[in-house]
């Protein structure tokens, strides 16, 4: 009754980035065995969505060199979706190849960032998306649209809302089915998520937008409320909040799903996942790499055994 | 890059004007008396004054400076009057300090305190487990403070405990915070300090809460205090300025595990806070940088790392 009267969705679908953004992201390469392991007990939480790989050449990223047997090696349930990332038509052939039934392409809304990241413009980058986006609609294959940097670059600074705009329409007009707000370096505060959702909301429906939001500066939940607040509904989280930052050292990066979902629990949104599972899971990836875990309500529940 | 730390003005402008967020925010910073009562190592006497000496020079307008409590309880406060007699109190500053009795009230005011603070509790378990008495009979003492506090013409601030959910009791009512705050407004607090003690709390209890709070306080008498236990505390502060709350405690590099759960963080960085609120356009009169070098001094000093999530993206190491 709460997220009825409060005007905030009923629902929001988390999806979950942790064994690819995350892992991706982490100092520490995880063997495929582990690999396989998280995400079948991700795959076990409620979560709808989880983001399995990346089909990128391991020169680029080692650490998603195992993309194919990850991808053949886990248990697929029904039900839920297992989307990977594809930057080109060679790795979105391998990815079906490998069985993957959804791919994901990555825009930017910086051309610095566009360049430093993939070499090559915007507009170059959107046309190696449209040979993907070709390919997936011969074959049914959803294909989701992220757009990095949406608050701010690691170069260029500010970003204009404008921008985002214009990269996230024709991203959705190629044929995603969904843009993902990316803010990379998670500058971002209520204030600039507000202004850059209204200017996207101008070009792309709400129930075709999704946040994915770092907590570099400790704002992710705050800006994730805001979106919420303006009928956002698909929110990305990363388990433990693994993956820090590649552009501060030593900072955090992704928002951790179990302080994404304590939120919503207690904003009485519906989400289907089992916190308890997921914190089992964070568990789980945090020893195998050794490491503390980025989620207060893991670090927290963990110590006094009780969990809200 | 500086980006993160500035907007422009016009940018900033903008933001104040559209949205439904107070234009200006008073930040309250606890870390000298809440953070470091609850970190493990004690802090000597003058790195207690360099801190609040150093955080005077931040622009921020409230430093809660110590705790005038027996060192018996809280030994980490026992240099309470060296603290007070020692730090330079800079013109349109407040310094508060906690005094739980008259007994404190008196050797605070001797100490040249000008202003203090009371705690009350909206649960009955928790006031029972830490000060043993029923919260009835906590504010009769309370009573005490606040009519030799009106003698004095010295203002004082009341706190309530647990205002989302006590470690004891559980689920705490909004109607239970309101009847508690409304008692301590009357007997004459000017401000009431809203506290999510054990950081439990999310923006729907704390929309709930304040919505039967405000009721029976002025909304410019309130203050939120929020703890970071759960990393909920920038989305409670936010709700809290959707409310029009415009008074927000927090504490320098996150000083102040929480006592309730090993290990999990407890206050909220006022370096993450500022951040926020710069973002929104509101206007603090914190200056971020010379903020996170105070907090860079505490954690060194500590032998420990920041809590501030934009001191550890900010640092360049």
């Amino acid at each position: 009754q709460e997220a009825k009267t409060s005007g905030l969705p009923e629902y929001v679908k988390i999806v979950e980035v942790g064994p690819r953004d995350g892992l991706q992201n982490e100092k520490v390469i995880v063997p495929t065995d582990i690999k396989i392991e998280l995400i079948n007990r991700l795959s076990k939480t409620g979560l709808p969505a989880i983001e399995v790989t990346s089909f990128v050449s391991s020169k680029w990223v080692p650490q998603m060199a195992d993309h194919k047997e990850v991808m053949r090696g886990i248990e697929r349930y029904p039900g839920i979706q297992y989307p990977v990332l594809t930057p080109n038509l060679q790795g979105f052939h391998s990815a079906i190849a490998a069985g993957a039934t959804e791919v994901s392409v990555f825009g930017a809304a910086s051309e610095s960032f566009s360049k430093m990241n993939i070499n090559c413009s915007i507009e170059e980058s959107i046309d190696k998306f449209e040979e993907v986006l070709k390919a997936a609609r011969n074959m049914n294959i959803p294909v989701r649209g992220y757009v990095s940097c949406a608050l701010g670059c690691p170069y260029e600074g500010n970003i204009t809302p404008a921008k985002v705009a214009e990269v996230s329409k024709r991203l959705y007009s190629m044929g995603c089915y969904e843009i993902c707000l990316g803010d990379t370096i998670g500058v971002g505060t209520p204030g600039s998520t507000k202004r850059m959702l209204e200017a996207v909301m101008k070009e792309i429906p709400l129930n075709a937008l999704a946040v994915h939001c770092h907590d570099t500066y400790g704002q992710a939940l705050a800006n994730i409320l805001t979106a919420i607040q303006m009928g956002v509904a698909v929110v990305d989280s990363s388990v433990a909040g693994l993956g820090g930052c590649p552009y501060a050292k030593g900072a955090t990066g992704n928002v951790a799903t179990e302080d994404v979902i304590y939120m919503l629990n207690g904003l009485g949104i519906n989400t289907g996942v089992n916190l308890y599972a997921v914190m089992e899971a964070g568990n789980f990836i945090c020893t195998a790499l050794n490491k503390k875990t980025n989620s207060k309500v893991a670090q927290a529940s963990f110590n006094i055994g009780a969990v809200n | 890059p500086a980006l993160e730390l500035s907007l422009s003005p016009q940018v900033s402008a903008a933001a104040a004007a559209a949205g439904a967020f107070p234009k200006r925010v008073k930040v309250v910073e606890v870390g000298p008396r809440d953070g470091l009562q609850n970190e493990k190592t004690v802090v000597p006497t003058p790195v207690k004054i360099s801190l609040i000496n150093m955080l005077s020079e931040t622009g921020l307008q409230v430093i809660e400076a110590t705790s005038f409590v027996s060192p018996k309880w809280v030994p980490q406060m026992a240099d309470h009057t060296e603290v007070m007699q020692g730090i330079n109190k800079l013109p349109g500053i407040s310094y508060p300090v906690l005094t739980p009795n008259l007994k404190g009230f008196q050797a605070a005011v001797a100490a040249g305190a000008k202003e203090v603070s009371i705690f009350g509790a909206a649960s009955e378990l928790f006031t029972k487990k830490n000060i043993n008495c029923s919260i009835e009979e906590s504010l009769a003492r309370f009573d005490e403070v606040m009519t030799a506090a009106r003698a004095a013409s010295i203002p004082v601030r009341g706190y309530v405990s647990c205002v989302l959910g006590c470690p004891y009791e559980g689920k705490i009512s909004p109607a239970k915070v309101a009847e508690v705050s409304k008692k301590m407004y009357s007997m004459g607090c000017y401000e009431i300090s809203l506290g999510d003690t054990i950081g439990i709390g999310t923006p729907g209890s704390m929309k709930e809460m304040l919505t039967a709070v405000m009721k029976e306080v002025p909304v410019g008498a309130l203050a939120v205090h929020c703890h970071d236990t759960y990393g909920q505390a920038l989305a409670n502060i936010l709700v809290a300025l959707q409310m029009g709350v415009s008074v927000v405690d927090a504490s320098v590099a996150g000083l102040g595990g929480c006592p309730y759960a090993q290990g999990a963080s407890g206050n909220v960085a006022t370096e993450d806070l500022v951040y926020m609120l710069n973002g929104l356009g509101i206007h603090t009169g914190v200056d971020l940088q010379k903020l996170m070098d105070t907090g860079t001094f505490i954690c060194n000093a500590l032998n420990r790392r920041t809590n501030s999530k934009v001191s550890q993206a900010s640092c360049r190491l």
